[in-house]
């Protein structure tokens, strides 16, 4: 079982990693949304310290929803969904592998760039492991909460769309605990109360949500 | 009694029956509660004539809470039994829904011009209540978005149910945002307690809403059950021309 599981993942890497996959879109997208709030808020330092994590958490969350509709979509077309359907493994595992090949090439590259753009943001270098951690934890229950949306908007019309309109009021708790473990650092309090509701989060999603994607895969293949 | 309203005619049947009590009910109860309470009640003693704004804006929050968890429990009977009409019902639901949402919205707007001073402050309830209608909007949107109905209403219905879920968690970590950010002085509206003066009118025109509702409800389901029947009987002709 998991050597399917882990077939699955790999699969999804190579792809992801390969010419056609979104990763460096996804990664470039990140860092140029993040570049114009300088532009578009002015260049003061103290305002960008003090935006910066919501700035940097709000371009995650968008950057996570670009590449979504293609989660499932292109397997779906090409008939490999069906096929991944009869694996030895049950569905939602299939799509917990999926979810996780789409979280590392998203959510992890987008971790690991955020602290050259919190420099940029002059964030305080002394909450950046809080940053890093709580976007640890949270990026996952993006990528699972997304193929939610992207399991269910299937062969629907304006799925590049849709995608995003049903999935980010969904996420609004990781955007508010994600920012508030920064913030509660950089005023010197102790950052571990939102660190442990995001880590409750992705508990939960990540429990829960395999039966609603796999649920929305087979109303998809019926 | 969940399989015997699984027939569309019988439950067509059973709400026509119940339509026009609905319908007394949403008539009496909005024109008693909305006329006390808008004419009859005694103003607030901080407030003053605003407070009145209160008898629209607090059912319509009600209603538009307890319409998602009737809808979330509507899609759920879909899915778990295949309930067609409770998959309907779910629908029919969605815009009514976000309109008392809407309602809600732009009431407390009106309400917190004079009151706060601004027309939007980034509260708790207010940010909760406009979340709410974005999960609205995106379900009536996925439901749109599907020729085939069966396979738009069982997505819908797995939308409407992880919403239900996650609503609670959203609903206590905006109350957290909201007090990590702002300190309490915006909104005290923790004052006495109600007086029976308001509180009446204000649940005779909550109970007005819920009948309203109801009626509309009926009103939907029942077109969403003629406008399928229609389909099919569209799809039919077709083919039988085909066949002839």
């Amino acid at each position: 079982m998991m050597k399917v599981f882990l077939a699955i993942v790999g699969r999804d890497l190579r792809l992801g990693f390969g010419a056609q996959g979104a990763m460096m879109t996804t990664l470039l997208f990140f860092v140029l949304a993040v570049s114009l709030f300088p532009l578009g808020v002015g260049p003061e330092p103290q305002i960008l310290a003090r935006i910066a994590a919501g700035v940097i958490w709000v371009a995650a969350l968008l950057a996570a929803m670009l590449s979504l509709d293609r989660l499932f979509q292109t397997d779906q077309e090409d008939g490999t969904l069906d096929l991944l359907a009869q694996a030895p493994l049950p569905l939602g595992l299939v799509a917990l592998a999926k979810t996780l090949a789409h979280w590392l090439t998203t959510g992890l590259p987008l971790t690991m760039i955020a602290p050259l753009l919190a420099v940029m943001m002059q964030m305080d270098l002394a909450v950046m492991p809080v940053l890093l951690l709580a976007l640890l934890l949270g990026t996952p229950s993006l990528s699972l909460i997304g193929a939610i949306g992207a399991a269910l908007t299937l062969g629907a019309r304006r799925g590049a769309v849709l995608v995003p309109l049903i999935t980010l009021p969904l996420v609004i708790p990781v955007l508010i605990f994600g920012v508030g473990a920064v913030e509660a650092a950089s005023y010197g309090l102790t950052a571990s109360p939102h660190l442990l509701l995001l880590g409750a989060f992705l508990a939960g999603t990540l429990t829960l949500s395999p039966f609603a994607i796999a649920g929305a895969i087979k109303l998809a293949l019926e | 009694m969940l399989h015997a309203l699984a027939n569309p005619a019988r439950f067509l049947r059973l709400m026509g029956a119940i339509r026009p009590y609905a319908a007394a009910v949403a008539v009496i109860g909005l024109v008693v509660g909305l006329g006390w309470g808008l004419l009859y009640s005694p103003p607030d003693y901080q407030q003053g004539e605003t407070v009145r704004i209160m008898y629209i804006h607090v059912p319509a929050a009600w209603m538009a809470m307890f319409i998602y968890a009737a809808m979330a429990v509507a899609s759920a009977t879909a899915l778990i039994w295949r309930h067609p009409v409770a998959e309907l019902a779910a629908k029919a639901s969605a815009p009514v829904g976000a309109a008392f949402t809407l309602i809600c919205l732009i009431t407390g707007s009106l309400w917190g011009k004079p009151m706060w001073g601004t027309w939007w402050v980034w509260d708790a309830r207010l940010t909760s209540m406009l979340i709410l209608f974005f999960l609205y909007l995106g379900y009536i949107a996925l439901w749109e978005a599907f020729d085939d109905p069966s396979r738009a209403g069982r997505a819908a219905a797995i939308l409407a149910l992880v919403g239900a879920v996650n609503l609670p968690i959203i609903k206590f970590s905006v109350d957290w945002w909201n007090t990590l950010h702002q300190p309490a002085s915006v909104m005290t509206l923790a004052g006495p307690k109600i007086h029976p003066d308001i509180l009446w009118p204000l649940l005779i025109t909550a109970i007005g809403a819920k009948g309203y509702y109801v009626w509309v409800l009926s009103l939907r389901v029942r077109a969403e059950i003629l406008q399928r029947q229609a389909r099919i009987l569209r799809f039919s002709a077709a083919t039988d021309r085909r066949a002839g």
